[in-house]
């Protein structure tokens, strides 16, 4: 048994999305992913099963990993009670704590959402904040929430939230104490260090791709090569 | 009673939930896009029904779509979870109902783990008592707040001054309905009829006067994926799943569709739009889309509140014809003033799709 599967098998994940995979193909044959991406879930957990370490560090440096919603379709239908998308989450961890994510372009991908989520969740309370949902990057949420978000405080109270307010309601200005909270759980969970670990190698990537973090939060956002797909 | 093939399957999936006493947790996304769905969740739970429903300003996001963005560990997670158990626990609650279908998840995921490993429920709480001081008690139940209104769907009926039925025609309205995948297929004994026959969402339309549309991919996601919404370059996944589906449900001919989870109504609504910017092609009758509403909306229509208080002006796609079809009063000059009729002017309109 090699070290990067035993570093897998000590996550929770790993342990309840893979015990007696056959390998039938039916995760494959209802992921969302797999119609639309070069994505085969059967495949990863019989390269999984090899144990053999070399072939599971190159998953963890591979774009394929990175290519599940996380939708749980698999877990539905499994005939063994697998889940590949708890497995995906446990080899999504493992790639980030070694570093493996930054040889990937769908890997690279987390620091931009890490620094836009995390970020929401230690300076908010939110996972998703209207101050940080920015029009031009969200062309898709139409004319009308660019009229929502240009008049967003009239917009929110005309809806009955309570945007930036205190006491309880939608949208409500999480109290300092709760966020030093979030951050004292992350400090003590594993949160902060993996958040660390990102931008370590995000660092060193950006670093090596002659970029500046701003740059390369920017590009591993928006860059997208035709070969992830389908065709 | 002996049950036996389908009858037997689906009692398997029947929930006995408690009737009253339930802390509420908030949805982000609902926040964002559909606050005045969660105000009127609280408004019909409270005046309609007459439900104790705790509102707690000190919680917080649960992380899940961190967690489910790959950002955050399994244990930052869990000890998020953890610290919304507290709150509930020291409020003098019992029952969690949860805004959001991800939290939902979470929720379950953390309780069902840590049943089959208690070693990591002792150290979330001692990560807790750690970082926050707290201790807690895991929630006796965990519902999602439509199942609350799934519940309660015949004594809604009854107060209703609305029906899901055409007014011209006395047909009733034909509709889609879209549950959300973490409702149901990761832990499927959680949902109303699990994720074979769920009935959350169909058990509402049904009892409104409906007619639900079995359609092909009715089960399929809507596309959000996570970091393949929240990263630009990913969003082709997104919608191509919803595009998927609506090339499914269109040959029915739906007039609306009611969904589950915070997201889909977003994106359900949202890439119609795009869809008819990019091929000009639109779902609904007349060159309009389908409106998608969330099922706080449609109660809250059928009970006879304003639809503008409801928030259905944010939406893209319009919703007058769902409205016109069913009878719903309303103000066209109103839509998009804000309180005190003060004038927030008008947001642009779409190249192809019709819009009031």
């Amino acid at each position: 048994m090699g070290k990067l599967y035993d570093e897998l098998a000590a996550d929770y994940r790993f342990r309840e999305g893979l015990k007696t995979c056959i390998n039938c193909g039916t995760c494959t044959a209802v992921c969302p992913a797999a119609e639309f991406y070069c994505y085969d879930p059967r495949r990863i957990l019989d390269t999984i099963q090899r144990r053999d370490d070399g072939q599971i560090e190159a998953l963890l440096k591979s774009e394929t990993i990175w290519y599940c919603g996380e939708c749980f379709s698999c877990m539905t239908r499994c005939p063994r009670g697998n889940a590949a998308g708890k497995v995906i989450m446990a080899l999504r961890e493992l790639s980030i704590r070694r570093g493996y994510f930054t040889e990937s372009e769908r890997g690279r991908q987390v620091y931009p959402l890490s620094k836009a989520i995390v970020g929401n969740i230690l300076n908010y309370g939110y996972c998703i904040y209207p101050d940080t949902f920015v029009y031009e990057d969200h062309l898709e949420s139409g004319p009308v929430w660019k009229w929502f978000l240009d008049h967003k405080e009239k917009g929110y109270e005309r809806l009955g939230a309570n945007y930036k307010g205190k006491g309880p309601g939608a949208l409500r200005m999480i109290a300092r104490e709760d966020l030093d909270e979030l951050k004292a759980i992350f400090d003590v969970s594993g949160g902060t260090e993996l958040t660390e670990s990102i931008e370590k190698f995000s660092g060193q990537k950006a670093a090596e791709m002659g970029m500046t973090p701003e740059e390369y939060e920017r590009y591993t956002f928006e860059q997208c090569s035709p070969k992830h797909f389908n065709h | 009673m002996i049950y036996q093939g389908k009858q037997k399957i689906w009692s398997d999936y029947q929930k006995d939930i408690p009737d009253d006493h339930w802390y509420y947790a908030r949805s982000c996304i609902r926040q964002n896009f559909f606050p005045a769905s969660e105000k009127y969740f609280l408004e019909i739970a409270r005046k309609v029904l007459g439900k104790d429903i705790c509102d707690n300003e000190h919680h917080t996001t649960c992380g899940g779509i961190a967690y489910h963005s790959d950002t955050i560990p399994q244990e930052t997670a869990m000890t998020i979870v953890a610290r919304q158990f507290a709150l509930m626990s020291e409020c003098g609650y019992e029952n969690l109902v949860v805004s959001c279908i991800t939290s939902f998840g979470n929720y379950n995921e953390t309780i069902e783990t840590w049943r089959e490993f208690p070693e990591l429920e002792a150290k979330i709480r001692e990560n807790l008592w750690k970082a926050c001081r707290r201790e807690f008690k895991v929630p006796k139940y965990v519902a999602h707040a439509s199942d609350l209104i799934f519940k309660f769907r015949h004594e809604i009926a009854a107060k209703s001054v609305n029906r899901l039925v055409n007014r011209e025609t006395g047909e009733p309205l034909r509709v889609v309905e879209h549950i959300g995948c973490h409702y149901s297929k990761m832990f499927p004994h959680k949902g109303f009829g699990g994720a074979e026959y769920p009935c959350v969402l169909s058990g509402m339309v049904e009892s409104w006067g409906g007619q639900v549309i079995d359609y092909p991919e009715r089960r399929h996601c809507c596309g959000y994926g996570f970091r393949q919404y929240h990263v630009k370059a990913n969003r082709g996944y997104c919608v191509a799943n919803t595009h998927k589906k609506f090339e499914s449900m269109e040959p029915f001919h739906p007039d609306m569709i009611i969904t589950n989870c915070p997201g889909c109504p977003y994106f359900l609504d949202r890439w119609q739009y795009v869809i008819s910017e990019q091929t000009g092609k639109t779902y609904g009758q007349g060159g309009y889309g389908i409106p998608v509403l969330t099922y706080e909306e449609l109660a809250g229509l059928m009970l006879g509140y304003d639809p503008w208080d409801l928030g259905l002006q944010t939406h893209q796609v319009a919703v007058e014809p769902l409205l016109d079809k069913i009878g719903v009063k309303y103000d066209p000059a109103a839509k998009y003033l804000g309180l005190n009729k003060e004038d927030l002017l008008r947001p642009e309109l779409p190249t192809n799709m019709k819009c009031h």
